[in-house]
């Protein structure tokens, strides 16, 4: 899947991943994909509420090596 | 998008860890796409003093206030183990090692992201501060303006 925007969000604390998620995705153009790196716990559900709440799309979540990877389409 | 849903969270709390909380649901609350007030009252207004001191006019009283009162957010004690200062020193060192923002950046951060910083008059009044002493870009207002963001908020919150 082709990637338009990468943010490494790792090490970040709550509630710095979704803060920059939430920028990152602001200079996407609807249907672009963005994806998120972060090592935060509880990003896991972050994640999957924000984008609910918000309306973009998760497609997928993928965890190795305590990284969680996101791969979330604009909406 | 829909219409922007609404957060607002009234700061009373004079405490570091508790105005920690405040500012790190406004900034995910921003990330949300809501709007985002946090009306400061009482000890809660210290979060928006200025480190330097600002040369105003005061009466005795009000001065003691300022003397005793913490100047600027950094300088605010926590609400368990305090320990006389020894405390904030250390939950700060805890905070680096894992990377969680200081108070400080959140309120930059809360700017930044457009959080609409409310100081409130009446109690300005009461604990002697005036606007010179506080962070610019900051508004000024009472309890009806913070009624009229509460009436139409979806999370509304008393720290």
């Amino acid at each position: 899947m082709k990637v338009d925007k990468f943010l490494d969000a790792k090490s970040l604390a709550c509630p710095m991943p979704i803060v920059r998620a939430k920028k990152a995705i602001q200079e996407l153009e609807e249907g672009q994909i963005l994806e998120v790196h972060t090592t935060d716990k509880g990003s896991k559900n972050d994640f999957a509420a924000w984008t609910k709440s918000t309306g973009h799309e998760l497609i997928e979540v993928t965890e190795e090596n305590d990284v969680i990877q996101f791969l979330i389409k604009k909406h | 998008m829909t219409e922007k849903k609404r957060t607002t969270i009234i700061l009373f709390s004079g405490d570091y860890d508790k105005a920690m909380a405040a500012y790190i649901i406004a900034n995910g609350a921003a990330a949300y796409d809501h709007e985002v007030t946090i009306f400061h009252t009482f000890w809660g207004l210290n979060a928006l003093r200025k480190e330097e001191e600002v040369k105003v006019n005061k009466g005795f009283i009000e001065k003691m206030f300022a003397k005793m009162m913490p100047r600027g957010a950094d300088k605010m004690g926590i609400s368990k183990m305090n320990f006389a200062g020894f405390g904030p020193k250390m939950i700060k060192h805890v905070m680096a090692k894992h990377n969680a923002m200081t108070l400080p950046q959140l309120i930059e951060m809360a700017q930044e992201q457009d959080v609409k910083l409310v100081a409130c008059t009446m109690t300005m009044d009461l604990l002697g501060l005036q606007q010179e002493e506080l962070l610019e870009g900051i508004e000024y207002a009472g309890v009806a303006a913070y009624l009229a963001d509460a009436e139409e908020g979806h999370v509304n919150l008393f720290i």
